[in-house]
């Protein structure tokens, strides 16, 4: 075998684990425990993970900054919550988290994913 | 506003606002978007301010603001035409230039390769050019999705094809003719455009059904106010106005008759067929069609809390639930993109380490064609879009689904169990014999009876009291004042009219019991005796009245191979009765409200998936319990807990109707699943070549992104179909 070929064939094995690094590895959570947050809507939620106290009410406040149509809604299967996010318009939901948990969202497309955990 | 420096005006004076963050006036839309700090001032506080400047301020119900939010998305679908348009042109012009048979008939300038890279670097970086900044935006939160794969797959062809105009001689070092992809690449973005544009096209239909109940609401209201009929907006509307309707209009608010008669057609909102005739005291509904008569209506319920509302906020509820069926695809979704990249890289390497020469232009294609194939939105769009429609449709039809389980276990239900009094029944028992024992003057004896019934039960509110009460106001009979009144627990009531001691009740009360009973008892009859302690006058026959949808209803589940039964609290003579009257062939009797819950446990205890029909108030227990709770709404209130299924309209055939269209709807989501799963676990493989060692076949990249943009556009005009189902 060639040394090109060798060469391709390591550095694509480093650049499967870079992606895998990249997008799968676990990141810790240290995001801190908060009531209010305004989460950007821009390639994804950005902070995707939100924690905030069981039995209080919280505020949450989407701006979609992203033309991408995928962002457009905004789904929070577990509570039934499904919202159009019009560009450039903040959106805030006020909500009463009663149960511990993690509380998945994700875009019209199930493609962007973020949480809401209630501790 | 009379010109657009009015609108300039008005936001000027709103952004000096204390509070308000940004505001902004449009004058061709007449709206004003305002943010403000709710704990500094208000939406009054600020149409005040406005006010203050000579102009009317109306505060917008963020649900009204669908028009806005419609017109934001027709405008995206025409950017999405266009660049369809242009993209498509050019992959039109390069691909004349470029492929064998073609490229002699093209004119000279147009096989100019310096022409190409400009033309494809228009198509690449500005119709393409959401997909970088999607890409970049998702690339910073450490996420991927379809526009990742589109511009990476597009770029090595766009780079690839720039380095063979500029650089040939480091290709033709590498043993690959210089030879440019500019066709493949704007040809990728050309089609990928399109399938955006006929899915978001497509998208919009799914949701339809929504978006004509939100256009029933009227957006005025023609209010009576000191005499004077004026024509108002529907947000001034405010609970007790009095309000006229005219034949033609829409009833604006849910509201009572207060005078006039007419006949309404409700089937836009709940999906039942005929007319319904309105006279005073009558409720009607918001959305609903005045068609023949004048009326006057007092507005009882308005804006969110009117009936249409309730409908709709349920119906986007169910919409944005979760099905069951959904949980692995959300799994799959959250691995797909990074799993793709991982694939195409592999492709990459195997095909330059050990595929046939030119190993790198293989390489780069089949790298290019798995990173363009993979689609993770038809596996995004199966459920929800299938979901919209069915969700849809049902409502439509007067059936309120609660959320996206419910519909899913519906779809495999094989038992319904009915309450009968107020479901199979219309729950308001009549008077349908009066028997006179003695034999004396027959009506002089029957009204007799009545009389004394009616005057030992006045005051009561138990139903077969008032069932007595009201056929003796229908005969204008005489009641009497009673002493000595009591209530004997369950069984009846005794007192004393005109110094002679009198009984009212169940025939177990007496001691000799007349002959006409059981054969009243048997025919579904309630039946209560009158007398004094020692001799029977008279026998009541009390029978609550069939729906006269029953009978239809439970046969059509039959056809439909799902059993049925029936639980009541009455005894088992009146239940076989009326079993047999609808076609019921089991029944369960005696049982208690509270335990009709049991009931159901027993069924399911058979291995059943049980219904169960009630009317969401006294059987939420049972409903609750019941592996669907099917309610039938009452009056203007249609969000049950209890029930995952609430039935807008008392039509008893919408049962079945929902079943069906529960599976119909399961049918189209599991056949979207199926071929979205399908089309990846295929065409993925076959992209990055394992075919070609044995039948050297490959996947050009125009042809990958072909099929990824029907996919994605089959899954949800798939789901589409579902509107054509036949539901009678």
């Amino acid at each position: 075998m060639s040394l090109d070929k060798i060469i391709i064939l390591i550095s694509s094995v480093g650049l499967i684990g870079f992606i895998y690094w990249f997008f799968l590895s676990r990141r810790p959570d240290d995001s801190p425990m908060v009531t209010t947050a305004a989460i950007s809507v821009s390639g994804g939620y950005s902070p995707s993970v939100t924690k905030v106290p069981v039995g209080q009410p919280v505020t949450l406040t989407f701006t979609r900054t992203d033309p991408n149509p995928c962002l457009e809604e905004l789904i929070i299967p577990d509570l039934k919550i499904k919202k159009d996010l019009p560009l450039n318009t903040p959106l805030a939901l006020t909500l009463t988290l009663t149960r511990p948990g993690v509380y998945p969202f994700h875009c019209g497309m199930n493609m962007y994913h973020g949480k809401i955990i209630a501790v | 506003m009379h010109c657009a420096s009015c609108a300039v005006n008005i936001q000027r004076l709103l952004q000096r606002n204390p509070g308000v963050s940004t505001a902004s006036v449009n004058y061709a839309t007449e709206k004003a978007s305002i943010v403000y700090d709710s704990a500094q001032t208000d939406p009054q506080q600020i149409s005040a301010v406005i006010e203050k400047l000579g102009y009317k301020a109306l505060i917008t119900n963020p649900d009204e603001l669908v028009d806005v939010r419609q017109q934001a998305k027709d405008r995206e679908i025409v950017v999405l035409k266009n660049k369809f348009l242009l993209s498509a042109l050019v992959s039109a012009l390069l691909l004349w230039a470029t492929l064998p048979l073609l490229m002699q008939t093209a004119p000279l300038p147009l096989k100019n390769s310096y022409l190409h890279f400009f033309l494809a670097s228009l198509v690449q970086f500005w119709v393409g050019r959401d997909f970088y900044r999607s890409t970049w935006a998702s690339l910073k939160n450490r996420t991927a999705n379809m526009d990742t794969l589109i511009t990476i797959g597009t770029t090595v062809a766009y780079l690839y094809s720039v380095l063979v105009i500029f650089l040939p001689q480091v290709i033709s070092r590498l043993g690959v003719t210089p030879e440019p992809y500019f066709d493949t690449s704007v040809t990728i973005i050309a089609l990928i455009i399109l399938g955006k544009f006929l899915e978001a096209r497509a998208r919009g239909q799914t949701s339809q059904a929504i978006k004509k109940l939100i256009g029933l609401q009227p957006k005025t209201a023609r209010v009576v106010r000191a005499g004077k009929e004026v024509d108002i907006p529907i947000s001034e509307v405010v609970v007790g106005d009095q309000l006229r309707l005219r034949p033609g209009e829409k009833v604006p608010v849910d509201g009572v008759v207060l005078s006039g008669e007419t006949s309404v057609d409700e089937s836009l909102v709940t999906g039942e067929s005929i007319p319904v005739y309105k006279h005073a005291d009558d409720t009607v509904i918001t959305g609903t069609l005045n068609t023949t008569g004048t009326i006057l209506i007092r507005a009882q319920k308005i804006g969110r809390d009117t009936m249409l509302a309730q409908i709709i906020r349920l119906v986007e509820q169910a919409q944005a639930s979760r099905a069951p069926i959904q949980k692995l695809v959300d799994v799959i979704s959250s691995y797909f993109v990074p799993v793709v990249l991982m694939l195409s890289v592999t492709t990459f390497a195997v095909w330059y380490a050990f595929g046939p020469a030119p190993a790198l232009l293989f390489a780069l294609l089949n790298t290019v064609a798995v990173l363009i194939i993979a689609c993770p939105c038809a596996l995004g769009l199966a459920t929800p879009t299938a979901l919209v429609v069915g969700t849809g449709l049902a409502a439509q039809h007067g059936i309120l689904v609660r959320d996206a389980q419910s519909l899913e276990i519906a779809h495999r239900v094989n038992h319904v169990i009915f309450d009968k009094t107020g479901t199979l029944t219309e729950g308001k028992p009549v008077v349908t014999d009066i028997i006179s024992t003695s034999a004396n003057n027959k009506s002089q004896a029957t009204s007799h009876i009545l009389s004394l019934a009616a005057s030992l039960e006045t005051g009561s509110e138990h139903p077969l009291a008032q069932a007595i009460l009201q056929a003796a106001e229908k005969s204008a009979v005489t009641v009497s004042a009673v002493t000595h009144f009591k209530s004997l627990a369950g069984r009846g009531v005794e007192g004393k009219i005109h110094d002679t001691k009198y009984l009212l009740g169940a025939p177990q009360m007496f001691s000799s019991i007349p002959p006409q009973v059981s054969r009243l008892e048997k025919q579904g009859k309630t039946v209560v005796l009158v007398g004094t302690p020692t001799r029977v006058l008279g026998i009541i026959a009390i029978a609550d009245t069939l729906r006269p949808s029953a009978k239809h209803a439970i046969n059509l589940l039959h056809r439909q191979g799902i059993e049925t039964s029936l639980v009541t609290g009455d005894n088992p003579r009146t239940a076989s009765a009326i079993a047999s009257q609808v076609g019921i062939t089991r029944f369960f009797a005696q049982v208690l409200p509270a335990d009709k819950e049991k009931t159901v446990r027993q069924l399911q205890a058979e291995n059943k998936i049980v219904a169960m029909v009630g009317d969401g108030i006294n059987d939420a227990p049972a409903l609750a319990a019941a592996d669907v709770g099917i309610a039938m709404a009452s009056g203007t209130d249609v969000a049950m807990e209890s029930a995952g299924i609430t039935l807008v309209n008392k039509d008893l055939t919408t049962i079945p109707l929902a079943l069906k269209l529960s599976r119909a709807t399961l049918r189209t989501i599991k056949a979207n699943l199926f071929w979205a799963f399908a089309y990846n676990i295929v065409l993925i493989p076959v992209a990055a070549g394992v075919l070609y060692p044995f039948t050297r076949i490959l996947l050009s990249p125009i042809l990958a992104s072909a099929a990824m943009a029907t996919s994605s556009v089959s899954v949800v005009a798939n789901s589409l179909l579902l509107k054509r189902i036949r539901l009678t």
